[in-house]
């Protein structure tokens, strides 16, 4: 790499861990325009990328795109007093700052309380429920990730075009409904931030089992999810659930090396290598659970999915497994958040700790559930749960209904294998 | 992307003494790269003179406490961190070295992390 390319790419990177404060701070003062924020930073991006290359990084880089941004705004202001209502707002109240402060306040420290607020209101604002939860994903990830369209798209392996819209119309969608740029208060914030999660978490599951595509996981998403979920958590440290976000992703994060095989296969929970699963992250995840746990979440959602992650983590082998334990928790998780998923997976850990037909009975009562028609998952537990039982026939009809119902290469080549051998058993 | 930084130095010159607005600007550099995810686990270590190395070779162990004389050990601290590529790394730790005034940190990528 040349020394103007590498200059060139450190400036970017520079760029990109600024972009979520430097977009949350204008926000703020854009009275939650998030169209204008974005562009005003993209503006002193561009002064950025030209001074830069010639003066060299400034030491507090925050700031000095802050203060130009803030002067762009003023200056716009100025210029359109007339004509452009839309610096009206952020005009008005920078001048009335410029007085008072030089611009680069708020970047002083290496941690103004005054950001992380900013940042927090951010998250809330880009993950609001009032928008479909593709937009919000595109958003998040946009504004807080400082991924790029091209980034976004190339990573849900969808046109680029697509994702520039949904965030276009997100925001108009934000700013004609006149949100505005808060923490909510303490009627909304449950459900707020549930909001949040369910982002966040979306992001991180498209990652770790890519719904489509020729990979199993594609970690790049994982980790986008992870450093959002260790960022919430710190910003909002007395959720509970942001903690217990946090501790589920950081726990199935450790098994990322392990769940594939060198060619990429899938290997399932039972069958990794378990010495592979990360340790550091497993003692974060730990650390971060009983935080949340402290803090009274024990019955929270994410808290009881991150409990269940960490009895696997505690299994050195797979013999070892709680599975009663485990049992346990998903009926507590079934209580607050019934869904016919979690009564699949409590169905599996059910058949673990009581046997293959025990499980099967509670497979059975799913199969009418219409939400889970088109699900892979349910045959494949179905399949998996009659070769226990040595009705290899049966299982082998349910791994090719499996293996029909998913649109992910690897996860196809996995359940064919499965129906393969139990065809093979059968005949045997 | 996982990369261990750690700083070099020579042995034998001494430690700056200790300042405590370096300190406090540590702290609150720690803080924003520990809030930002990418800081996994970090520690400082005890001056090289007080390091020990164990060998093993032809069945035999020797056990040699310090100082040594190489003319570059390990001092101050380690960082892991998790990044999304190299350029990252390369940004976190100039700010890291901007605050502690000077110094040479080595970057080396976590084999699979």
């Amino acid at each position: 790499m040349g020394d103007s390319s590498q200059a060139r790419q450190a400036i970017e990177t520079v760029i990109r861990l600024e972009s979520a404060r430097l977009i949350a701070g204008l926000a703020r003062y854009a009275g939650g325009d998030l169209d204008l924020a974005e562009e005003l930073a993209q503006d002193s991006v561009v002064a950025a990328l030209e001074q830069w290359p010639r003066s060299g990084v400034p030491i507090n880089p925050g700031a000095w795109l802050m203060t130009v941004a803030k002067r762009r705004a003023v200056d716009q202001f100025r210029r359109n007093r007339e004509l452009e209502r839309k610096y009206a707002e952020i005009g008005r109240v920078l001048e009335a700052d410029e007085a008072a402060d030089d611009g680069t306040a708020g970047f002083d420290r290496a941690i103004s309380e005054e950001i992380e607020d900013d940042l927090l209101r951010l998250i809330f604002t880009a993950c609001h429920p009032l928008l479909p939860v593709q937009a919000r994903v595109a958003l998040t990830l946009r504004l807080l990730g400082g991924l790029t369209t091209a980034e976004i798209a190339r990573a849900y392996l969808v046109p680029e075009p697509t994702i520039a819209q949904r965030i276009v119309r997100a925001k108009k969608t934000l700013s004609s409904a006149h949100v505005p740029f808060e923490t909510p208060d303490r009627v909304q914030r449950p459900a707020r931030l549930a909001s949040v999660l369910e982002v966040i978490y979306l992001v991180y599951n498209e990652g770790y089992s890519a719904t489509a595509g020729d990979d199993w996981t594609r970690p790049g998403l994982c980790h986008e999810a992870l450093r959002l979920g260790r960022l919430l958590a710190q910003l909002a440290p007395d959720e509970p659930e942001a903690h217990g976000l946090a501790a589920l992703m950081e726990i199935q994060s450790s098994r990322l090396a392990a769940r594939a095989g060198p060619k990429g296969e899938p290997i399932l929970l039972l069958d990794q290598d378990r010495s592979r699963w990360d340790q550091l992250l497993i003692g974060r995840g730990q650390a971060a659970l009983a935080r949340a746990v402290d803090l009274g979440g024990e019955r929270g959602p994410y808290v009881l999915q991150a409990s269940i992650a960490a009895c696997h983590a505690r299994a050195y082998r797979a013999e070892q497994t709680d599975w009663a334990r485990i049992t346990e928790l998903y009926g507590v998780l079934a209580e607050v958040m019934p869904s016919p998923i979690v009564e699949l997976n409590r169905a599996v850990a059910v058949g673990m700790a009581f046997g293959p037909g025990a499980g099967l009975a509670l497979v059975d009562q799913l199969a009418a559930e219409p939400s889970l028609r088109g699900y892979h998952l349910l045959p494949s537990v179905r399949g998996d749960l009659l070769m226990k039982l040595g009705r290899a026939a049966e299982a082998e009809a349910e791994f090719r209904r499996a293996s029909d119902l998913t649109s992910n290469a690897r996860e196809r080549e996995l359940t064919e294998r499965r129906a393969q051998e139990a065809g093979g058993s059968a005949e045997s | 992307m996982r990369f261990l930084g750690y700083t070099l130095g020579d042995p034998n010159t001494e430690f700056p003494p200790a300042d405590p607005a370096m300190y406090e600007k540590m702290g609150a550099f720690v803080a924003e790269a520990t809030q930002a995810g990418v800081l996994l686990a970090t520690g400082g270590v005890r001056p090289p003179a007080e390091a020990t190395k164990v060998k093993y070779a032809d069945g035999e162990f020797t056990v040699l406490d310090g100082p040594f004389s190489e003319a570059k050990e390990l001092i101050g601290g380690w960082a892991l961190m998790e990044v999304r590529d190299k350029a990252e790394v390369i940004e976190w730790t100039k700010r890291f070295l901007t605050i502690a005034g000077g110094g040479e940190t080595t970057l080396r990528e976590v084999e699979g992390g």
